[in-house]
């Protein structure tokens, strides 16, 4: 479905967390935002890169048992809506946790892992994923 | 004499729009029937239900959210017209996208054609063919309802979304897993009534909570199925229905809103700003209250949707609709919801689904249907929503 090219574009803010952030206003993007949503025109040519801490906390979470073929031998697997210490909340997985341990509120931190494979093209995509904090 | 002129030349001339026909397929897992099958078997029901000839519809919309990545096949709008017979009137045929909610959007653009005065009769038909490729396929293209790049690419799905949703909501608001449930059976209980639904069979609360895991708390009770089937309405103007002596229910008022497209970008995670705004809308432009809503058809793709929508359309305050899943939403109850089945039951074949709440509608307001009849309807309510919330179409029909 033309995914690589996409892949490549973001694949930067993927790999190492790089959100962006309004000049104007103060406030963190992620997923990077070429507008500020609050300052709009006021923030246009103001929107810097900015690298993230990687510690956030669970908003919500769930375990996924009917999941893509791209993720078959991930199954079953934990989403999670986490809360960034910088602001912006993100969707991503819990991984290398104990999934009983899952709670709204608990602390997480980004680790580096292979996200997805395709199982046509055989390419295997990598970016953030998240660990319990200890 | 010159001011006079001047004031009628400001005067808006719109005009009333009746649904006066309606066609359907069956919902379900139909293998022997192709997606032109199914679009064409609506739209001729639907035109010969009207009492008119194929050669009057003056404007076709066409409504699917999958054919082009399913089926390889694009510009639904003119499929149907041409095989629906209508290739010589050249008429204008478009498809309409909204993912999920393509089917409303598509009856909302048939109406504003009407509406303006610009066209008579419009034929608006949506289609969905869903079960041609393997299931976990079509998981993977239901996944477009979503943002593509930060959520599905992630291992995100629809019903993940919901469940995260349902997680937070049943946590902060201290709601019971079973008052989820009971949506589903409320469908199940409707759609046993309903010759056209995707699954026919009562279901028990038992039964609703005992089943298979899809993304925790949600099980496959709470979801909605993949279904093949097509919905069709006809269109047409105040001035046509009484040339022609037509009967026909009144589309009162339409409103349409948009969210963010990503959950993780909204400020609540089980407020729904687009359907609240498009409720609001469509409640104002008919000069009506909720109260004054007979049935509703909700968008219930995932069982805790329906919870939340009937707190953003205004008939419970948030976090406590689970008061009126009981016996409120039964057909008999004070606000009837999804006489039809709604998607849990029905089916949920996804750019017929908002067009089969017409459907739905218009049966419920010519007294035919059957036994699922709501008693003496005034107003009814048709909730049609893309993804997790980021395009919502609210519809007010009735009102004689
Ligand atoms: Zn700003």
């Amino acid at each position: 479905m033309g995914e690589l090219s996409s892949i490549w574009r973001e694949s930067s803010h993927r790999y190492r967390l790089v959100g962006h952030k309004c000049g104007n206003c103060g406030t963190v993007y992620f997923p990077p935002r070429d507008i500020c949503i609050k300052c709009h025109r006021e923030s246009i040519g103001k929107i810097s890169e900015c690298n993230l801490s990687g510690k956030g906390e669970i908003v919500s979470f769930t375990i996924v048992h009917d999941v893509p073929p791209a993720f078959a031998r991930q199954r079953p697997y934990a989403m999670a809506l986490i809360k960034l210490e910088e602001g912006p909340i993100l969707t991503a997985q819990i991984v290398d946790s104990d999934m009983d341990e899952i709670e709204i509120g608990r602390k997480v931190s980004a680790v580096f892992r292979r996200i997805r494979e395709d199982g046509k093209s055989g390419l295997i995509q990598y970016g953030y994923k998240f660990v319990l904090d200890g | 004499m010159r001011s006079s002129r001047r004031k009628s030349f400001l005067v808006r001339t719109l005009t009333d729009v009746y649904i006066v026909g309606s066609g359907e397929t069956k919902y379900g897992e139909l293998w022997e029937k192709s997606l032109r099958e199914l679009a064409v078997e609506a739209g001729l029901k639907a035109v010969e239900d009207a009492g008119i000839y194929s050669k009057d519809i003056q404007i076709l919309y066409g409504s699917s959210s999958l054919a082009g990545s399913i089926n390889g096949q694009n510009d639904i709008g003119s499929l149907i017209a041409d095989f629906s017979g209508l290739a010589s009137s050249n008429i204008p045929a478009l498809r309409i996208e909204a993912s999920s909610a393509s089917g409303a959007a598509a009856v909302r653009e048939a109406y504003l054609a009407v509406r303006s005065g610009e066209y008579d009769v419009a034929m608006v038909g949506g289609v969905e063919k869903m079960t041609d490729i393997y299931g976990s396929e079509t998981l993977d293209l239901i996944g477009t309802t979503l943002d593509r790049e930060w959520e599905w690419f992630m291992g995100a799905t629809p019903a993940a979304m919901a469940a995260m949703t349902a997680r937070k909501y049943m946590k902060d608001f201290k709601v019971e897993k079973e008052s989820l449930a009971m949506v589903s059976v409320n469908d199940h209980e409707n759609a046993s009534k309903n010759p056209n639904a995707h699954f026919r069979n009562r279901l028990t609360l038992e039964g609703a909570m005992g089943a298979t895991m899809i993304a925790d708390p949600l099980n496959m009770m709470d979801c909605s199925p993949m279904s093949d089937g097509a919905s069709a309405i006809v269109l047409a103007s105040d001035r046509y229905v009484k040339a022609h002596k037509l009967d026909g229910v009144k589309i009162v008022s339409s409103g349409i809103s948009q969210d963010y497209l990503a959950l993780h970008s909204r400020e609540s995670f089980y407020r729904l700003n687009s359907t609240a705004i498009a409720g609001r809308t469509a409640l104002s432009k008919a000069g009506i209250k909720a109260s004054d809503v007979s049935f509703l058809e909700l968008h219930d793709s995932y069982s805790i949707y329906a919870l939340i929508e009937l707190e953003d359309l205004g008939f419970a305050e948030k976090g406590q609709a689970n008061q009126l899943v009981g016996d409120d939403i039964k057909l008999n109850g004070s606000i009837p919801v999804n006489p039809s089945g709604g998607l849990k039951a029905k089916g949920n074949p996804m750019g017929a689904t908002g067009i089969g709440q017409f459907v739905e509608a218009y049966l419920q307001f010519m007294g035919k249907a059957d036994g699922r009849q709501v008693k003496s309807p005034k107003y009814g309510m048709l909730h049609n929503m893309a993804g997790t919330g980021s395009t919502s179409l609210v519809h007010i029909v009735g009102g004689a």
